[in-house]
């Protein structure tokens, strides 16, 4: 374990583990609408995670990541539903296939010069083919969705991933620590530090001799991989897919907003940004059904209201300054935050 | 001769920037490259580098061929480039971004004792160790480019119109440097707009036009050239 603590201020330390613990304990005091509040929250938090790698590491501007949610999501449940394949099993080739769509997006823009805005327009563009896919794979239902066998479950069933929502939390709770603690690792291997010459200065990494190509694609294909088992969460938790809401660009916006609001390319942001964004959604929400208003699109009003002011005041995200606030100092969790 | 150049073709697309050129470098010499603005000096330095790749020619560093080879294999055989336009990490500190520089496999063992030669061949780097990299002046940032190649340990270096955008005096400085750095026994080759002062500074140049090289000898015999001082220093008739 020491490694992992090593220079992280001990006053981080004790803010995290009473974070962490909260987070273990919420289950036993929230009612269900709470559980679903918090199961969103992490999710939002692990996609963010797994996106910021891609961007906030790389910065390679993905804006298509819907593509690895639903790729995960449809292969493990087509895997489960066909042919009753435990999703723990399934979720082996659904990472597998996710990674290697990664990295055909990520070979032919990298190989070819493809960067920037054109790079996010690439992933667009592939997220939407497999929308318009998926609308016509009848296999799996088409536009008309696919549906996992939903009943009244009196026991947890792990190996299928059938249950409660309390299991569920549980299961998200430590594939968002497992990522966590991953990139935290990254972030201080070689691989964490050619991402950031990458990032800060293409040209300059070059000059400096990181193999630029090779490190943008591992960044991309963990990133999808990484992606997808969220996707597999996804399926399962949710129970039914529909390409036009699975793949739809909106997805892709939605698990981008976390970090950018959190702090693109900081360890805290995805998490801090999840928790802004759908907290205040639902309080929102929740607010204004006791008034008795019904706005539909209220959310996404919301949304751009939080981006516009975190651009125009919090260019860095949330993070950075709350971690100022919060007397974390910068010395020993610079880079990542 | 530790870098040999031959017949070098370059294209971007269809448009040709390089014409057959050859050049030759040699163990511990200053090679300047003079030239206008277009005229495929960058695309030169750029080929060499690994970056891009030529359609033709040979290059050879060290007797082994590099042709096509790309950029992260070429700087780990020794070639060291300071790119156009000062590419620091703006938001490391000088610290950092010297460490940044020692990160090809040839260069990681002898970090410490490599940091410690560039803070004294640069004092200025030594005081603003903790400083991020972007809030100094061109001319120091430029000083930094030049530490962090040098933190590479590579035998030949090569500057890519180092003096763009820096104020005269620091020009002046600059190119004290880079005799420095020629003196304790690195190759350099660079590559600059400001003829008269590169081709002072130079053992040999070379000067380029259109893709080609169309004239090479002494930087004294260049510098008293009639076309060059024609074309390039704004004398003659």
């Amino acid at each position: 374990m020491k490694f992992l603590l090593d220079g992280v201020p001990r006053s981080a330390l004790v803010l995290l583990a009473l974070f962490f613990a909260g987070l273990l304990f919420a289950p036993m005091v929230a009612n269900d609408y709470v559980l679903v509040v918090l199961v969103t929250i992490l999710y939002f938090a692990y996609a963010g995670q797994c996106w910021n790698i891609m961007m906030g590491f790389a910065g390679q501007l993905s804006l298509g990541h819907a593509l690895y949610i639903g790729l995960g999501a449809y292969i493990t449940a087509a895997l489960y539903v066909k042919f009753g394949v435990s999703p723990w099993i399934g979720l082996f080739p659904a990472l597998a296939i996710s990674g290697a769509v990664g990295a055909l997006i990520g070979f032919l823009a990298f190989r070819f010069g493809v960067s920037g805005v054109y790079f996010a327009i690439l992933t667009i563009a592939f997220a939407e083919f497999a929308r318009i896919g998926f609308d016509h794979f009848t296999w799996v239902g088409g536009a008309g969705g696919f549906f996992l066998p939903v009943a009244n479950y009196t026991q947890n069933d792990f190996f299928n991933l059938r249950g409660s929502q309390r299991m569920f939390y549980y299961i998200l709770l430590a594939m968002t620590v497992a990522v966590f603690i991953l990139c935290h690792l990254l972030l201080r291997s070689r691989a964490g530090y050619y991402w950031l010459a990458i990032r800060e200065s293409p040209e300059a990494a070059e000059a400096l001799g990181i193999n630029i190509f090779r490190y943008k694609m591992y960044a991309v294909v963990l990133s999808a991989a990484l992606t997808a088992l969220g996707g597999v969460f996804f399926a399962f938790f949710y129970n039914n897919l529909f390409p036009e809401q699975v793949f739809h660009i909106s997805r892709s916006i939605e698990i981008i907003l976390g970090p950018i609001i959190g702090g693109i390319g900081t360890l805290f942001g995805p998490i801090v940004g999840a928790f802004l964004l759908t907290g205040l959604a639902e309080s929102l929400r929740e607010v204004m059904l006791r008034l008795g208003v019904d706005l539909p699109g209220v959310k996404q009003v919301f949304y751009g209201f939080c981006l516009l002011v975190v651009v125009m005041f919090l260019p860095d995200g949330v993070w950075p300054p709350l971690k100022k606030k919060l007397g974390l100092d910068r010395d020993t969790e610079r880079k990542e935050g | 001769m530790i870098l040999e150049i031959k017949e070098l073709d370059l294209y971007y697309g269809d448009a040709q920037a390089l014409d057959r050129v050859s050049l030759e470098v040699g163990q511990g010499e200053l090679v300047a490259i003079v030239g206008a603005n277009g005229a495929g000096k960058s695309s030169l330095i750029r080929t060499i580098a690994g970056i891009e790749r030529p359609r033709g020619g040979s290059i050879r560093f060290k007797g082994g061929d590099i042709t096509g080879k790309p950029s992260y294999v070429v700087c780990n055989l020794g070639i060291g480039q300071v790119a156009e336009g000062r590419q620091i990490f703006p938001t490391l500190t000088v610290q950092e971004n010297l460490e940044m520089g020692a990160l090809l496999p040839r260069a990681r063992e002898k970090l410490s004792s490599e940091m410690e030669r560039v803070y004294s061949l640069f004092p200025r780097l030594a005081e603003r160790r903790e400083q991020f990299a972007g809030t100094m002046s061109g001319g120091e940032q430029q000083m930094l480019a030049i530490g962090r190649c040098l933190m590479g340990q590579p035998e030949l270096i090569m500057f890519d119109e180092p003096s763009l955008g820096l104020a005269p005096a620091l020009v002046q400085e600059l190119f004290q440097t880079i005799r420095k750095v020629n003196e304790a026994g690195l190759t350099v080759l660079l590559v600059e707009q400001n003829v008269a002062m590169s081709l002072k500074l130079a053992n040999r140049g070379y000067v380029i036009e259109n893709g080609r090289i169309v004239l090479s000898g002494s930087g004294e015999k260049l510098l008293h050239d009639d076309g060059v001082r024609q074309a390039y220093l704004g004398v003659g008739h």
